[in-house]
């Protein structure tokens, strides 16, 4: 009984896939835009690889860049100030830092809304109040939160070091269709190839303290880099961890291994 | 329940006498896993799966008990209680990505199970319960691994849960009043959220008990083996302890230096970026695609595109997709030919193998936008994949020619070791 009806039930299948098959076009509707899209380029940081450090001096640059330029639109809420003491700074630095923002509070007299001085247990404060606030100031696109960005995209950090150096004039063959609209801003790196944000950097936009030359592919490395460890401030100490636990095991595996033939020695199998 | 020849359990410690008497579980282990069950002895390391798939479970139950300790089941407070886990809680991060490549490991090593026991025929007579209680396992892990992937709340999270519950509506009349039963909601919410919740939690200890199930009913009949021949007296086993408590061990290392390097070393490689935006309705991603272990079945449900007889295309690739599936209930039945291993079937073998590769095929389509090439070749797989099971086994099994056969494993294996292989099972 199994066979004829599963017979049966495989055949109306397998009709209809070769229905289905005779009836989708095999031509792909054309998708010019897909033309212009270019593949993020390639930037090497000392996160990278399975011996990875982090360059605080870079990651301290990355920061003023973020703090200077993006932090405008952009929030980073799941990074607090206490976290950036693994950047290199003392806790002297960051409650100092912290006291430089100013958080949302109430007034402890009257309840009323207020702001007060930050503290390290705070966390980075956000540019605009709330979605509806920050659409109106952005051309009706809401900034997206920059903590997790770098896992958050395709592409990842080169995504974003790409999109940050990559805006440039549309092209000339570019069709008419693709060409930048209003408020948006072309960039070869942008999946639609038109985005809101502006071109966020421009030569010497920031002035590093540690004489670093502030050109835009270095604010754009250092800002990817800040970005890699917001995204995940445990990386180093994962690979670095995971380098202990591989070792342990390899030689686990190897004396389960030189067990195992002990034991089966005398067995053919 | 196990062969003559086993080794029965002597106690000899007064202790283990006196717990003998009142609650025998020494007794169980002993004649479960230790050295009363005898085992054939040539089993290869395609035998050692079914013991990592123990241990992938064991890991995601107890990775997953702790991360259930600092997560929240609220849309409000899911996806930053997912990173206050990988920011804050201690070594959190190290659990978190843990439990994530854990699914995936314990996938890998499912799926190799499987196509184990399609090689090697493990699902024909005696084993027919040991096979329907695992494709009973297999359903529970993908319902369980679904609603995992629902719990952080990200934008794959909520996606994935609308297109996987929008397979309901495709169910005539009642379709959409199931989906929003399932859902709790229209669309994904907190309703969701919760339910899932509960369930992801509950449902591996099902798993559990049927894996109990599952080697119960395997201790019955005993394991196979390579040759597909049962096992005929005493020289052709070993018992379970220390033969393959060795060998699991040794295997159990690999597995475990695989699982280290991805969780350590690469843990979002077989994620989405997606998943790391919070979730939100307003916004589909681009591309909508399930994790990697879904791939194959997803192919299968977006092959179909053409609406035949008075079903239409998106209620056909619904069934089909659950078809899939569910014909693995029907393999012991759907396969006749009484030899057991492709090493004596020449003409399935071959079949088996092309099986192996349109799997993998499907995989590799269902992860493709909606773009030819890639809908043509995940239904010209999907006419493999069904035509395979459902035309071609069961007429090859009544065809085919098998290769001469040892008399017994002792036979097959004292056959390897001759110094004369090239002369075959007859110089033994």
């Amino acid at each position: 009984m199994v066979r004829p009806l599963g017979f049966l039930v495989g055949l109306g299948f397998i009709t209809a896939l070769v229905l289905a098959i005779f009836t989708t076009p095999l031509k792909n509707e054309p998708n010019v835009a897909y033309s212009f899209v270019k593949h993020p380029r390639h930037v090497k940081l000392a996160s990278d690889g399975l011996v990875p450090h982090w360059d605080k001096a870079q990651l301290q640059r990355g920061m003023q860049v973020y703090k200077e330029v993006c932090s405008a639109c952009h929030s980073l809420n799941l990074v607090a100030f206490r976290n950036i003491q693994d950047l290199g700074y003392t806790e002297g630095q960051v409650k100092t830092f912290a006291k430089g923002f100013q958080v949302p509070s109430v007034n402890p007299d009257t309840g009323e809304v207020a702001t007060r001085d930050g503290l390290p247990s705070d966390h980075f404060p956000a540019p605009y109040a709330n979605d509806v606030a920050a659409r109106a100031a952005n051309n009706n696109a809401i900034p997206p939160d920059l903590s997790l960005i770098t896992k958050a995209r395709e592409g990842g950090k080169d995504y974003i070091y790409s999109l940050l150096t990559g805006y440039q004039n549309p092209p000339a063959n570019l069709p008419a269709e693709l060409k930048p609209g209003t408020g948006l801003h072309y960039n070869p790196y942008f999946p639609n190839l038109n985005l809101a944000m502006a071109k966020p950097l421009a030569e010497n936009q920031v002035t590093y303290a540690d004489g670093t030359k502030a050109s835009v592919d270095q604010m754009a490395k250092d800002v990817t880099a800040f970005l890699v460890w917001t995204a995940e401030p445990k990386l180093v100490k994962r690979v670095q961890v995971g380098w202990a636990v591989f070792f342990f095991l390899l030689i686990f595996t190897v004396l389960a291994y030189l067990s195992y033939r002990n034991i089966w020695a005398d067995k053919k199998h | 329940m196990s062969f003559p020849w086993a080794k029965p359990y002597e106690p000899k410690h007064p202790l283990m006498k006196w717990m003998d008497e009142k609650l025998p579980i020494p007794r169980l282990v002993y004649n479960a896993t230790g050295p009363g069950y005898p085992v054939p002895r040539n089993l290869n390391y395609f035998w050692n799966f079914g013991v990592l798939a123990g241990a992938a479970l064991m890991i995601q139950i107890i990775t997953g008990i702790v991360l259930a300790m600092h997560y929240a089941a609220n849309v409000g407070v899911a996806f930053n209680s997912v990173e206050h886990i990988m920011r804050d809680v201690n070594a959190g991060w190290f659990i978190r990505y843990a439990h994530m490549n854990g699914a995936s490991m314990f996938f890998i090593v499912v799926y190799l199970h499987i196509f184990r026991g399609l090689y090697y025929g493990s699902y024909k007579a005696p084993r027919e319960m040991v096979w329907l209680l695992g494709v009973v396992i297999f359903l529970l892990m993908m319902a369980t691994a679904f609603m995992g992937y629902v719990l952080p709340w990200g934008q794959m999270s909520f996606w994935g849960a609308q297109v996987i519950t929008g397979f309901f509506s495709a169910i005539p009349l009642v379709g959409e009043p199931v989906r929003q039963w399932l859902l709790g909601g229209f669309v994904p919410d907190n309703a969701t959220l919760n339910r899932f919740f509960s369930l992801h939690y509950l449902l591996p200890f099902v798993i559990l008990g049927v894996i109990i199930l599952h080697i119960w009913a395997l201790h019955i009949p005993g394991s196979n083996n390579p040759t597909g021949i049962e096992v005929k007296d005493e020289q052709d086993t070993v018992p379970f302890h220390p033969y393959y408590t060795a060998k699991d061990g040794f295997g159990l290392g690999v597995f475990l230096l695989v699982f280290v390097a991805l969780t350590f070393f690469s843990p979002n490689m077989l994620g989405h970026a997606d998943n790391y935006i919070p979730a939100n309705s307003l916004s589909t991603p681009a591309h909508i695609v399930p994790e990697w272990y879904f791939l194959p079945f997803y192919a299968i449900l977006k092959a179909f595109t053409f609406n035949f007889l008075w079903i239409d295309a998106k209620l056909w690739g619904v069934i089909a997709m659950f078809a899939s599936i569910a014909l693995l209930f029907f393999l012991p039945w759907l396969d006749s030919s009484p030899v057991k291993s492709s090493t004596y079937r020449p003409l399935y073998r071959i079949f088996f193998w092309v099986l192996v590769a349109d799997v993998l095929l499907l995989g590799w389509c269902g992860m493709q936008p909606a773009e030819q090439p890639w809908v043509i070749l995940s239904q010209l797989g999907a006419i493999y994949y069904f035509a395979h099971f459902l035309v071609i086994l069961p007429i090859v099994s009544r065809i085919e020619r098998p290769l001469p056969m040892p008399n017994s494993i002792t036979e097959a294996v004292l056959a390897k070791h001759a110094p004369d292989a090239a002369s075959g099972p007859a110089a033994a």
